[in-house]
């Protein structure tokens, strides 16, 4: 299967060994978007990785850009003004739901339900815009520089934002209305692709993935960066760790998202948006690894600094690579059909896996 | 043979036939820019609208595309059957439509007497049954012939699915039968005119049983494995392109139109007009004297809507407008419109208005369903829709004895 593909959502290719429809074993080959991008950044001054990690995970480059910039910024010890983290956590929240969103409209595209897609699409737009409006961009943002933000909020853009997280709930419930109680949609995806907790564990799954499975690990809340420490918000878990689960998870991790922004913006306080930073940014000799939650998982940035402007090594731990390896589990046993559910529960970005 | 039974015997079926078969392509052409049309808005976008105004001429471009378009022939599949797989397809479905009658009395032109339907065969409901069921041959044969895996697969997806369908739809129409007495359309339909009730509400576990295995039968959303694309890419006729998809394409919707024809005539009672005995509602009759200003002013108003970006006020005022103007004018009667007697009229109309309403049903079910998946269906069938329609053979059987001893 694959890699030209229509349901692998990128080049994925996997070996499917089968028996009659029931499949024995999968393996992913991977690699055919592989552009090296660890090795790039140790050509690159640090501010110029920034839209190499937009490339990363294209789906969700803010995430990326968060996770990167707060990993020199630990480096360097900067401390980034309360508005600055307060907006990060706007965009990053509202790139979740982007993210998400994509992922709702593909996986049921792929089980047949052609309509979600379009309706999932309307709202993803509407923060496209938002996005478009704060950076210019509508994929690849670039949108934070180290020690901040290049500037303060376009004006106007609080209140549409308001807006969406307004309206969007009732959206969502039109997404609702289609799936989660819809019988065929029950029947494509509850039971299907089972992971156990342990198994997840063992694995290294992380994200939504892994609170489908019904653990609680979310690095918003384990290890909090920006100001995700001052939000309340729940993290919601599965029971069975089928693919049914980890939609309801995502389901509701977009509820909460909404419920993040809606607290950020109410405290958004006033201030500088960047703090003082060098010119050339030139981290002291040592390492540092940052986690940042991003809508697939876990996605961490170790860099390894010698006090050049250039980092020495870059390694990305990306949530799609690891989470791709509970794949085969997840599968065996299953139908050819449900291979295809189940690449879409785990929303790997291809971009991600490769690097 | 003399020149009238040469007329009334041959010359007369012949144009019907020349009409069903020249008119149907056009009409399924257009069927499929109603389908985008529908989809389109219940999916929030425009659906086609750049050929012609608002997208008519659509059908036609696609048409001229599908005729003028390279034949391909893939290098190792066998020609001769690859040629023949979607005549064997399209032609079963055009014959079907031979015994679907779309008015119940006849009308006269130029003195002769013509019936609304090319036949009427006392085995009708069996002459349905074996010819749909030839249908998939066509299919099996385009598949194999094409000698591609995904081809292969769809098309023995495709053919399983529609075989174990046939079994619960054969069932349903078992139930009519009984009740009816003759397997006949015609005499259906006089059978639920003199019962005085369509056949929907005494079997309404064989309707559904009947609706479900048709939309299975013609592989609708959300029983449309064959065309999985997510999996098989585009099931059976992968491989075809040009005229023979096209062929493929009509038999799809020529079936469509067929189950639908077929649950209107058994279920819904053909071309009866709802209410048959208040009098009162004898502008039913005509009930296009009531529809057209209905669907007039709601289109005017959705028109104003698109200008004045109202959303659908002006629509649905326009619809209530005309609605209360065409009953006046039904009430008052000045044309005598609502009263005339043209029952080949009123009954094509309500006739076509049943079918266009399970057609948008099946546009409907495109629009909201996720796919069912293989293992499902098969269960789906065997274990719910079979047994159902066996009881209901046997409830109806049991009904019918009890109702009139002795028998028929």
């Amino acid at each position: 299967m694959g890699p030209q593909h229509p349901s692998t959502h990128g080049v994925l290719r996997l070996k499917l060994s089968l028996e009659g429809e029931e499949i024995t074993d999968v393996r992913p080959v991977i690699g055919y978007l592989h552009r090296g991008v660890e090795k790039l950044c140790e050509h690159r001054t640090y501010p110029m990785i920034e839209p190499l990690t937009d490339r990363l995970d294209y789906v969700a480059a803010i995430s990326e850009n968060l996770g990167f910039c707060g990993a020199v910024e630990k480096l360097m010890g900067v401390q980034v003004p309360p508005r600055a983290q307060h907006i990060r956590v706007v965009l990053a929240e509202l790139q979740r739901i982007a993210s998400h969103l994509l992922w709702l409209g593909t996986h049921a595209l792929d089980l047949g339900a052609m309509t979600v897609f379009f309706y999932t699409f309307r709202e993803r737009e509407m923060i496209l815009d938002l996005f478009e409006a704060f950076c210019g961009a509508r994929l690849t943002y670039n949108s934070m520089r180290i020690g901040g933000l290049l500037e303060d909020l376009p004006r106007g853009w609080v209140d549409r934002v308001r807006h969406f997280v307004k309206i969007f709930p009732s959206r969502e419930k039109e997404y609702e209305d289609l799936l989660t109680v819809n019988r065929i949609w029950m029947g494509r995806t509850k039971g299907v692709g089972i992971l156990k907790p342990e198994d997840a564990i063992a694995l290294g799954v992380s994200g939504p993935s892994l609170r489908g499975s019904g653990v609680d690990y979310d690095v918003r809340k384990a290890q909090p960066y920006s100001s995700y420490d001052q939000f309340p918000f729940d993290v919601p878990l599965g029971t069975n760790g089928d693919t049914y689960d980890r939609y309801v998870v995502r389901m509701e991790e977009m509820r909460q998202s909404c419920r993040i922004i809606q607290q950020a913006l109410d405290r958004l306080p006033e201030g500088e948006v960047r703090a003082k930073v060098p010119k050339y940014i030139k981290p002291p000799a040592g390492e540092v690894y940052h986690v940042v939650e991003s809508p697939r998982g876990e996605q961490g940035f170790h860099i390894v600094s010698t006090g050049g402007e250039m980092p020495y090594r870059m390694r990305f731990r990306s949530p799609s690579f690891v989470n791709l390896q509970a794949l085969p589990m997840m599968c065996r046993g299953q139908l050819i059909a449900d291979v295809v559910a189940v690449i879409g529960s785990i929303d790997i970005v291809l971009g991600d896996v490769d690097r | 043979m003399s020149q009238e039974t040469l007329i009334t015997r041959i010359l007369i079926p012949a144009i019907q036939i020349l009409i069903v078969v020249a008119v149907l392509p056009l009409l399924i052409a257009y069927l499929q820019l109603v389908e985008r049309k529908v989809l389109g808005f219940m999916q929030v976008r425009l659906a086609p609208r750049r050929v012609g105004w608002h997208g008519l001429l659509q059908p036609i471009a696609d048409a001229v595309k599908l005729l003028i378009k390279e034949d391909l022939v893939p290098d190792k599949s066998d020609r001769f059957l690859f040629t023949l797989a979607p005549i064997v397809t399209v032609i079963p479905a055009l014959a079907a439509l031979a015994v679907i009658p779309i008015a119940g009395t006849p009308f006269t032109v130029f003195g002769y007497t013509v019936q609304p339907f090319i036949t009427d065969l006392n085995v009708a409901l069996l002459y349905l049954l074996a010819i749909s069921s030839l249908g998939i041959y066509g299919i099996i044969l385009g598949g194999w012939a094409s000698n591609s895996k995904y081809s292969l697969l769809g098309a023995l997806r495709s053919s399983a699915q529609m075989i174990s369908y046939e079994v619960p739809l054969g069932f349903a129409l078992i139930g009519v039968m009984m009740l009816a007495g003759t397997a006949s359309m015609v005499g259906i339909v006089e059978a639920q005119k003199s019962a005085h009730v369509w056949y929907v509400v005494p079997q309404i576990f064989g309707f559904f049983c009947y609706f479900i295995s048709a939309v299975a039968e013609t592989n609708r959303v959300p029983f449309d494995l064959p065309e999985a694309e997510a999996e098989l890419v585009a099931g059976f006729h992968t491989e075809y392109s040009g005229m023979k998809f096209a062929f493929f394409f009509l038999a799809e919707y020529t079936n469509m139109i067929v189950v639908s024809s077929i649950a209107t005539i058994l279920f819904f009672g053909g071309w009866l007009r709802p209410f048959p005995n208040a009098t009162s509602f004898d502008w039913l009759q005509n009930g296009w004297v009531f529809l057209a200003p209905l669907v007039l002013g709601a289109f005017v108003g959705w028109l104003l809507d698109q200008r004045l970006g109202t959303g659908l006020r002006f629509m649905f005022l326009g619809g209530a407008v005309g609605a209360l103007a065409g009953f006046a004018a039904a009430r008052a009667d000045v044309a005598h419109l609502a009263t005339m007697d043209l029952p080949v009229l009123s009954g094509a109309f309500w006739f076509f208005m049943k079918v266009s309403f399970f057609l948008f049903l099946y546009i409907w079910f495109r629009g909201t369903y996720p796919r069912y998946r293989y293992d499902q269906l098969m269960r789906l069938g065997w274990k719910w829709l079979i047994p159902l329609s066996i009881l209901n053979v046997v409830a109806t059987g049991l009904a019918v004895l009890v109702a009139s001893p002795g028998g028929r």
